[in-house]
Order: structure tokens, then sequence, then C-alpha cells
């Protein structure tokens, strides 16, 4: 058995820290805040939100607001709305204390790629540099091995780089992965995910 | 003889972009659909000016916003960060006939507040390693290094706003705020369209999102359509 994304998202909202400020990353990070305790964490949109609540009950959704990935959301009580500017001040200051993001490539030295495939359609870089050099903490999301079973878990990242050294977490169906420098650790392996299964879906060691 | 101040006010869109004039770099508010000039942009198709370079956090989206530029041809250039989901600039950008820099967001937010601020660079750490620092002057301070930017001043902003008072201090609307106030204040020529136009006065001072310094011509748009891109709900109990 692996971990579902269901799973994978339940074991992240476990890395947040009570009161704490999260970026949630578009896709499947953005599931994660369905785990989180209300009044928990408070979550940051790079477009200009903090206090960020679920998406709107039908009939009450504004066009004017909205999260990152551009889907309808609600402000909770607390809430403050701010310009583009402030709002990469806020991270790249150090005032967003963790980023939860998608992933293609994770390095054993903490490099994340996860805007641009090789040779693949340019989608542009949007907040993710900003966001992974600039919060505090950086986990990342992903899954373990491209559809074709390429390594996504890697000594060195060969598709174009996000930021270099800021991976502290990896969290897969397979497991939750610490970057080590040399390989990755293994904090924990999902029910039923033998250690030998891991290792060859790796590419660095395991340790 | 009278100053950058008085009189802000046009009667139509029309009146408001005739300054604009070909090879201009104009600046326009908005992430994805949301907080976007509606009449401007569409105004501008109507203008008729070409060879624009358009600065713009997505330039449009799903066929709507400012791919209605991309459509009409009237753009060499798109600086942005984002263009996932906007076929109108992927295939001009494949073809060769629109030229695109991808800057990373917050770097592209800090370039115009830069710019607004006389400041002609800065030292950013975002992009550091990457292509992004491809070309780019580096610098260690502290132990830790950085990529010199360059400011991005435009020719004309267009911005939308949610209430404007007659001397043009601005308030937005939740997430329509975006890249609106750094563009305002990084453009020669800011034109900005409200949804409510007030005496001066009725906004209180601490209440203004953007001060009316930053802002010169002013039109009253009181309908919008406020496209959705991704209409996500919640079903109710």
């Amino acid at each position: 058995m692996t971990f579902s994304t269901e799973d994978m998202a339940r074991r992240a909202a476990r890395e947040i820290p009570e009161g704490s400020i999260v970026n949630l990353g578009i896709g499947l990070p953005t599931q994660v805040a369905d785990y989180l305790p209300e009044g928990h964490a408070w979550l940051h949109s790079e477009n200009g939100l903090l206090g960020m609540g679920p998406f709107p009950f039908e009939g009450d959704e504004d066009p004017n607001l909205i999260n990152a990935g551009k889907q309808t959301v609600t402000v909770l009580p607390g809430a403050s709305t701010f310009d583009s500017a402030f709002s990469f001040a806020m991270i790249r200051g150090g005032h967003v204390d963790l980023a939860i993001l998608g992933a293609m490539q994770v390095s054993a030295g903490g490099d994340l790629a996860n805007w641009a495939v090789p040779g693949g359609k340019v989608m542009g870089i949007g907040g993710a540099m900003d966001l992974a050099s600039g919060c505090r903490r950086v986990i990342a999301m992903m899954q373990h091995t491209t559809k074709k079973g390429e390594h996504k878990l890697v000594q060195r990242c060969d598709y174009p780089l996000t930021a270099t050294r800021v991976v502290s977490l990896v969290i897969t169906e397979l497991g939750v992965f610490e970057p080590t420098g040399h390989g990755f650790k293994i904090i924990e392996l999902a029910i039923g995910v033998t250690r030998e299964q891991a290792e060859a879906a790796t590419g660095a060691p395991l340790t | 003889m009278s100053g950058r101040h008085k009189d802000k006010i046009v009667a139509s869109v029309a009146d408001a972009l005739a300054p604009l004039r070909d090879s201009m770099t104009i600046l326009v508010g908005g992430f994805g659909l949301s907080g976007n000039p509606e009449a401007l942009i569409c105004g501008v198709v109507e203008r008729g000016v070409r060879d624009l370079t358009l600065v713009s956090n997505n330039a449009g989206n799903l066929g709507k916003g400012l791919a209605q530029w991309l459509r009409a041809g009237i753009i060499k250039k798109v600086i942005c960060s984002y263009i996932g989901g906007n076929e109108d600039l992927h295939t001009r950008m494949a073809s060769g006939e629109v030229q695109v820099e991808i800057t990373p967001q917050g770097t592209l937010a800090e370039r115009m507040r830069a710019a607004g601020a006389g400041i002609p660079a800065f030292f950013t750490p975002t992009g550091v390693g990457t292509v992004v620092e491809e070309g780019k002057e580096t610098k260690e301070i502290d132990g830790r290094r950085y990529l010199m930017e360059r400011a991005l001043p435009g020719d004309v902003a267009l911005v939308r706003a949610h209430t404007a008072d007659r001397f043009g201090n601005l308030r937005f609307w939740r997430t329509g705020r975006n890249f609106n106030p750094v563009m305002a204040s990084a453009a020669r020529l800011t034109i900005v369209e409200c949804d409510h136009l007030v005496d001066n006065g009725r906004i209180d001072p601490d209440d203004v999102h953007l001060p009316g310094i930053f802002v010169h011509k002013l039109v009253h748009v009181p309908e919008h359509e406020n496209a959705f891109e991704y209409r996500t709900v919640r079903k109710r109990a």
C-alpha cells in the first residue's frame, strides 16, 4: 500500500506548526488545507492574501477573490489583502514560515526543480522561485517517480532549477524523506512499502 | 498653467487612452483575469496602437483579458511571470511573433516597485543558481549570494480600482489589488478605471490604498464583466 494523495496531504498537514504562516503551492499542496484544524495556521496566497479560507459556497463566489491558482476562495476573520510587491516582501523577507510545493525533481542536496520540463511547454515561473528561496522552510510534495518510472528524487537535478539547497523534507506516495546532501534519509515509509521498493524508486542512496 | 494633478477625470475610455503611441511599454494590472482594467484593455485595441511591450503577470488567460491584445497582433514583447493556460501567448511565442521575457513573480513586482521608488536596481536572492541568473551581475552580501535585477519603468500603466475619489486616491477590492499599485507608481502616465467614483473626502485618508499622486487620468466604468477563471465552490450543507 502506498499513500493516497489524501494520506500525503494529511501527512503534510502534520508538518505545519500551530500559529504559523503557510503558503500552499498550486495542485497537490492545495489539498493540505483540508486537513488543517480550524484556526491552526494562516494561509498566505502570493497574489495578495493572508488568512485565506476554503472555497466559497455556491452563489458566494467573487471573481476578485482568488488564490494563486486563480480558483475562487474566501477570507477568514483576521484576513488581510495587499499588493503583489508587499506579498513577495513577506515571502522574500522570511516572514512566511513554510511553503509546501509541488516538485518535478528534488536532489540529495535539497535543490528543487518544479517549473519547467526540458523540451516541454513553457509554463513560466510564477511565484515558485520566490517561494522556494524566500520561505523559511520548504517541503516538497510529489509523486516518487514519473509516470514512465523515472526517478524524481535524484542525486543532481537535470531539470531547470527553481532554487538550490532549499528542500528540507519530501513527501511522496512511498513515504517521507529528508535530503541529507549525499542521499535521502527515510523518515517513514507508507505501510506496506519496503525499503527495497523505495531504494529502487530513488535515484540517490537511502539511509 | 496647470499641474499634472488638475482635472484627472476624463469622459471616456477613448479620451483616457488618447496619449498612447506605438512602441510604448504598457504596464497592465491584474492577476490572471482578476483586478483587470477591462474597459481600458478593450479600448487599447480600438485605439489602434501597435508594437507594444506589455508588462503583465499573465498577459491574459483563456482567450480573455489581455489575450485580446495578442489576438489583435499589437504586442511585440511580453514581460510576465506565468503563461500556463494562455494558449494565445503559447502559440505566438512558439511562432516568434511575440518575444517573451519570463521573470519570477516577486522580482517582477519588485522591479516595478523599485522603478516607482527611484531605485535603478536591487539585489535579490530569487533566481540565484537558476536560468534567471544568466547574464546578471551577482554579489555576495553577508555570506549569501544575490543577483542584480533592474527597475522596470513603463510609459503608461493601466490600473483597475474599486473606488476612486476625484484626486485619484484609490481603494481596491480583495485580491483585485495585486500588481495595480506598483504599476501605478512605475509609469510616467497612469490611467485608472474605477468601479465607483466619489468626491474628495469620501475616502478617509487612513483608508487610502494608493495615494492620488500616482494617478494621472481617471475614467469611471461602473459595469464590469469580472470574468471567472476557475469557479471553485463548496456545496451548502
